[in-house]
């Protein structure tokens, strides 16, 4: 697996450009960090590779293994293997959790196959208790109620459930104490893998010190501004995002 | 698909009889015996009473409802003007075959069959929408339920039967909870009623099992005029189920149901129904219940189908302490206005009374919830609870809320609560980024605005009704 982004431009519905030429390589197996000030673009670029569609691409490339995605509908680009954990996971009202997960795996068996129904509440067990949540998470209505914490660590439990080539982690570590952190951490950590990749967006470095990167970039004006290791994000943290000033639009 | 009813039957059959092809979903090949023809007039009426053999008292009782039908103008100055699209005059006020349609499975369409499975009903209705006799026969497990209700001096008839044989018990209430001038449709009902259930529970009988519509067999099956009239005397409790999920095709434009309910003290009486007719039935019922002190009366409503549903199922709660409810879902597609809500009529101090209502306006589907909730001046610590919510799906689905709440005197408590939502984009951009297309998302949105809805409904109708909901929303989105 590897997800290429090519010079990607981006613009909100009335012509704004936010994306103003990203480009990126996540192969298999690696974990990238991006960070970069409020309104760099970093969330936008998640969505729009998710398939937002208060986006417009208009122009760059983003293949997930050659495979263009913006062929794909939303829908198609998830069973494909693209995983986004929001920053605000929405609610569904009315919709249990364990039926919420049990849809979207059912979504990506071929027509005709019912998914077991024992195998699957056996693995979203294993997986709650992995990440430490009270089984009774299981019948409640999908984020509904459900505080910060309990979001972020219902979005890596579907995404442990799900088990996407591509995992795009946005801010999940906001809002989040030390011991939720950790948790969650836990669970991402437990995901990686040599036939996956992960993209981390976050403001800071701390999240960091629990899910090691391979390669830190930073995102400032809609593009990346600087690409390196993991000693780059404790770079970040000392100095800040002052220094962007100088370097501002200076390739990596 | 082409399904020819009439390759099977010999000259006489086919000439005798009547299909209409152009609408419906799938067709009887009906033989009507006894046919009162078209339009409605004092010959209607003696017509239907000399086939029924009805005593005297009912066919003076019929007479009087025709004319204050007549005398009844149109409710048109508060209800939808398509009313005016009914011509009374080319209705078919009674059709019987004499015998219940008969067929085998082979003779039923490839697509009748699939929607039975696409929808999960249960075998034994299977049979009997198909009017399948052979190898589900309904009319066994009519007869086995008959002998165990028997058992318990329960008793389950028609309409017909019921004022016939058991005159001493039904005819003290008949036309007592809705009057014959109750209103248009209920004048027209007192008038043409033919067929429904008149049931009677002894006390401190507590049936274990929903009575369903359906296993009442007769030969007026898709009454147009259906006449229910259930008694459950002191202590008992009754479950009756009526309708389907499945469509039901009907000749007939016009459905005009009474059902009233009698709970007598300390007892409950719960009545399912789901409605689905087809798209050019114009299907306007009243529904009343009477509850006595300590009694409970429960409407747990479904509407789906039907070009027009009018619908305001109520309860009288007329003894201390008695409670009414109406639990209600309605889905309006293009072409379909669900006009439907509750009564409730605070007779007796400390009654309580709850109104939950949900609705789903699709396409070009219109919605409408009409709540009366009356609690006079003289009456003390009574409560009524309201929640309405209505679901708008498309641009230009629309939906009306008109409660009227008279509450009078003090010691009172009234809540009211009414949301009007859409399916949010951002929740439906979350559940697609899960691998659900559009569609999926779209009904899984829906099926969970109405869930703790259809939880009330008994398990069998649940999981039909979702399914159902799934299917009207197909194509809705896109």
């Amino acid at each position: 697996m590897s997800l290429v982004i090519k010079d990607l431009h981006a613009t909100l519905e009335d012509g704004t450009e936010i994306l103003k030429g990203v480009s990126l390589e996540v192969p298999a197996g690696e974990v990238h960090a991006i960070m970069g000030p409020n309104g760099s673009g970093k969330s936008t670029l998640s969505k729009v590779i998710a398939g937002h569609e208060g986006y417009i691409v208009t122009s760059g490339s983003v293949t997930l293994d050659g495979e263009d995605i913006f062929e794909m509908s939303i829908d198609e680009r998830s069973r494909a293997g693209v995983f986004l954990a929001f920053q605000y996971p929405s609610e569904v009202p009315g919709v249990s959790n364990a039926n919420f997960i049990r849809a979207a795996l059912q979504s990506r068996l071929p027509k005709g196959e019912e998914l077991d129904a024992v195998a699957y509440y056996k693995n979203l067990y294993s997986k709650m208790d992995l990440l430490e949540m009270d089984r009774k998470f299981t019948a409640r209505s999908v984020n509904e109620g459900f505080s910060g914490g309990e979001k972020k660590r219902n979005e890596i439990l579907q995404m442990l459930m799900l088990e996407p080539k591509i995992c795009i982690l946005d801010e999940t570590d906001s809002g989040l104490d030390i011991d939720a952190l950790k948790i969650v951490a836990k669970g991402v950590n437990a995901m990686r893998s040599p036939d996956r990749g992960m993209l981390l967006i976050t403001h800071y470095q701390r999240l960091l010190d629990y899910i090691k990167p391979d390669h830190v970039h930073v995102m400032s004006a809609g593009k990346i501004v600087r690409s390196g290791g993991p000693e780059l994000a404790l770079e970040l943290e000392a100095e800040g995002y002052e220094f962007l000033k100088d370097d501002a639009l200076a390739p990596a | 698909m082409s399904y020819d009813a009439t390759s099977s039957l010999d000259a006489d059959t086919r000439e005798a009889i009547d299909i209409d092809r152009t609408k419906g979903d799938f067709h009887f090949p009906e033989r009507h015996k006894f046919d009162a023809g078209r339009g409605l007039t004092e010959k209607t009426i003696d017509y239907i009473c000399d086939v029924k053999n009805d005593p005297q008292w009912v066919r003076e009782f019929r007479h009087k409802a025709l004319q204050v039908f007549r005398e009844k103008p149109m409710p048109t100055n508060w209800a939808t003007k398509d009313l005016e699209n009914i011509d009374f005059d080319i209705i078919r006020y009674y059709l019987s075959d004499g015998e219940k349609p008969k067929r085998s499975w082979d003779e039923v369409p490839e697509e009748v069959l699939k929607t039975f499975e696409r929808l999960g009903i249960p075998e034994q209705e299977r049979a009997f929408l198909a009017g399948v006799e052979a190898q589900y026969d309904s009319e066994a497990a009519y007869s086995n339920m008959k002998d165990e209700l028997t058992k318990l001096g329960v008793i389950f008839v028609n309409s017909t039967e019921g004022l016939k044989n058991h005159e001493e018990i039904f005819r003290p209430w008949f036309g007592k909870v809705i009057p014959t001038s109750d209103n248009k449709f209920s004048a027209l009902n007192s008038a043409v009623f033919s067929g429904g259930s008149f049931i009677y529970i002894p006390k401190g009988v507590k049936l274990k099992q929903p009575l369903q519509a359906y296993f009442r067999i007769n030969s007026e099956n898709f009454g147009q005029f259906e006449r229910t009239l259930i008694i459950a005397d002191e202590g008992a409790e009754v479950m009756y189920m009526e309708g389907c999920t499945a469509p039901k095709f009907e000749t007939s434009t016009l459905h005009s149901a009474v059902v009233e309910l009698v709970a007598l003290k300390g007892a409950k009486i719960q009545y399912v129904t789901v409605q689905n007719w087809s798209s050019n039935v114009f299907n306007l019922v009243t529904k009343r219940g009477l509850a006595m002190e300590d009694a409970e009366v429960r409407w747990i409503d479904c509407n789906i189908g039907s070009r027009l549903t009018m619908k305001y199922p109520g309860v009288i709660m007329k003894g201390e302490r008695a409670r009414g409810e109406v639990i209600s879902i309605a889905l309006a597609n293009s072409g379909q206005h669900q006009d439907t809500g509750a009564k409730m009529i605070h007779a007796a101090n400390n009654t309580t009374s709850n109104i939950v209502s949900k609705s789903i306006s699709v396409g070009e589907g219109r919605a409408t919830y009409r709540g009366q909730v009356h609690i006079p001046k003289h009456l003390k610590g009574c409560k009524n609870n309201t929640e309405c919510d209505a679901l708008l799906i498309n641009s230009h689905s629309r939906t009306d809320t008109y409660p009227a709440i008279t509450v009078r005197g003090n010691q009172h408590a009234t809540q009211h609560e009414a949301s009007v939502s859409q399916v949010s984009e951002d929740m439906l951009f979350y559940m697609q980024q899960r691998g659900l297309n559009e569609g999926q998302a779209m009904s899984l949105a829906v099926n969970g605005f109405i869930n703790d809805l259809v939880r009330e409904f008994p398990m069998e109708y649940s999981v039909e009704l979702k399914r159902l909901i799934d299917l009207e929303m197909e194509g809705s989105v896109g």
